[in-house]
């Protein structure tokens, strides 16, 4: 469980800095960005916060 | 009963406050490195690389300028600062009572908490910023010094109760929260740089010099601002820390450190907090200068919205807030220092209502770097007779440590050093003109002199 956490914790932070570099490119655009870094947000900070209750 | 039974639990904290830390409490040069990088990227990034674009910083002149400063304040911290803390283990307080005495150690918490309350009022006035979004409410400008209207103080008092409220049930819960929200801060500046470089004209890394040149750091100051040159980022980005490393303050700190080394992981707070986040928020604010047809209003909260969406808003108030909160919590301690009979909670309370009031006036946030430069030189002195005090005055026959050794509450020596140090700071720069970003250097050696000379004079009385 622990592990499992720690992984989604990291994938809210690639989620976080990886689309703005799509967003460079052209890959996608701004608006999406804005979601994936918002997605990124809940995925670092949830685990986080679960973590700490227990 | 709640809060009591809560301060009563920070009180049993040990902090080592009047001892050397014990070697089982030492801690090695990666928690330093996490640390550092932790604390310099906060709330004030949010105003500092923007207020560079304000002043019509040149792009090479901040990327060098930038790359200088922050290797010098590193030097500072490792040079200066962390050779001392690993000798003697003790708090700068408990130093500084060695040292200076009772009383104007107190004189010394009294300032340093005074211009805590300041910092935390810009901080929480950034976060404010980033609560407004959604009431649309008019926001202070460049050049403001008084609130913008009812609104805005409406919201800079919510915000403030609330940081203060959580700042009086203690500060562990913060630190922690602010831990794990460092890493992602980072990532959402940087994140939100990236992602705006296309509207700004970077369609490949290629162009970035030149449209950094021509748009973000165009050399060119806005209405009302003075130009700054490299050499003011150079001593801007050494000393806007000064309290913290050639002032000492970070004795406390790093007297947990295993080794001296343990200074050369300010690094991680430097290049990290004061150059990506810097470079980065100044990028955000080009964009919203751009797309604002150059409007005056100055607001943190408002730019990361319009960059990186909630996330950037998000990422406002919760830099503005983890920033806010322990500096809060540090100014209470610091008066706790002065009362010590006085509840830490009641203390964090008046703190915190005075921090609110103050962020009432967006001159805090306009002004925040020449503010932060007047906090370094005002408790620089200090650190100066810290250092003469600990490495000259041995070898010169002079005594160290007088007030402990001599049982003084006031060293006299030292308030001269103190208060004739900032006057001559004062006088050079009315008379040559010399603003306050670069006084830091020609003070700290006026300090040095000041206190070898005055304690030639006031230690005669024991020699005799």
């Amino acid at each position: 469980m622990k592990i499992l956490l720690k992984l989604i914790s990291i994938a809210g932070l690639i989620i976080t800095i990886l689309p703005s570099i799509g967003v460079f490119y052209e890959v996608i655009s701004q608006e999406e960005n804005k979601y994936f870094m918002l997605i990124g947000t809940i995925l670092w900070f949830g685990p986080k916060i679960i973590f700490k209750a227990k | 009963m709640l809060l009591e039974k809560l301060s009563a639990h920070l009180e049993e904290v040990k902090e080592y406050e009047r001892e050397p830390v014990p070697a089982s409490r030492w801690r090695g040069f990666k928690s330093f490195l996490g640390m550092y990088a932790g604390e310099h990227t906060a709330g004030t990034e949010f105003v500092i690389g923007p207020l560079f674009v304000a002043h019509g910083a040149g792009a090479m002149d901040l990327i060098l300028g930038l790359l200088l400063g922050n290797f010098l304040a590193v030097l500072s911290w490792a040079f200066i600062c962390a050779p001392i803390a690993v000798r003697e283990r003790v708090t700068l307080y408990f130093l500084l009572e060695k040292i200076c005495g009772k009383h104007l150690t107190n004189a010394y918490n009294l300032v340093n908490a005074l211009m805590f309350c300041f910092l935390a009022g810009s901080m929480i006035a950034v976060s404010a910023t980033a609560i407004g979004i959604p009431f649309n409410i008019p926001l202070a400008k460049l050049t403001d010094w008084l609130p913008s209207g009812l609104p805005w103080i409406i919201i800079v008092v919510l915000v403030g109760t609330v940081t203060t409220f959580v700042a009086t049930l203690g500060y562990d819960k913060v630190e922690k929260f602010s831990t794990i929200a460092a890493p992602w801060m980072i990532l959402v500046f940087l994140a939100a740089a990236i992602a705006v470089l296309p509207e700004l004209g970077v369609k490949n890394w290629g162009d970035f010099f030149q449209v950094a040149q021509d748009k973000i750091w165009t050399g060119k100051p806005m209405s009302g601002q003075s130009k700054f040159t490299f050499w003011h980022i150079l001593f801007f980005a050494w000393f806007c820390n000064m309290a913290m490393h050639i002032g000492m303050a970070d004795l406390s700190i790093l007297r947990y450190a295993k080794k001296w080394t343990a200074g050369f992981a300010s690094a991680g707070g430097m290049y990290v907090g004061h150059y990506i986040a810097w470079l980065s928020s100044g990028i955000l604010y080009a964009l919203f200068l751009q797309q604002s047809n150059e409007n005056l209003e100055f607001a943190p909260g408002p730019v990361a919205y319009s960059a990186a969406g909630i996330t950037g808003a998000l990422c406002v108030i919760i830099a503005g807030w983890t920033t806010a909160n322990p500096t809060i919590y540090r100014a209470g301690l610091a008066l706790q220092a002065i009362m010590p009979k006085a509840k830490t909670w009641k203390i964090t309370l008046v703190v915190g209502s005075l921090t609110t009031l103050a962020a009432c006036f967006p001159a805090l946030v306009m002004q925040l770097l020449d503010f932060v430069a007047l906090y370094g030189l005002i408790l620089m002195p200090m650190g100066a007779i810290i250092f003469i005090d600990y490495w000259l005055f041995p070898r010169i026959g002079l005594q160290s440590n007088l007030a402990a050794v001599k049982n003084l509450t006031f060293n006299v020596a030292a308030l001269i050093t103190w208060l004739g140090s900032l006057l001559a700071c004062y006088l050079i720069a009315k008379t040559t003109g010399l603003e306050i970003f670069f006084l830091g250097l020609p003070g700290w050696f006026l300090a040095a002199l000041i206190y070898i000379i005055s304690s030639y004079a006031y230690q005669k009385k024991w020699s005799k």
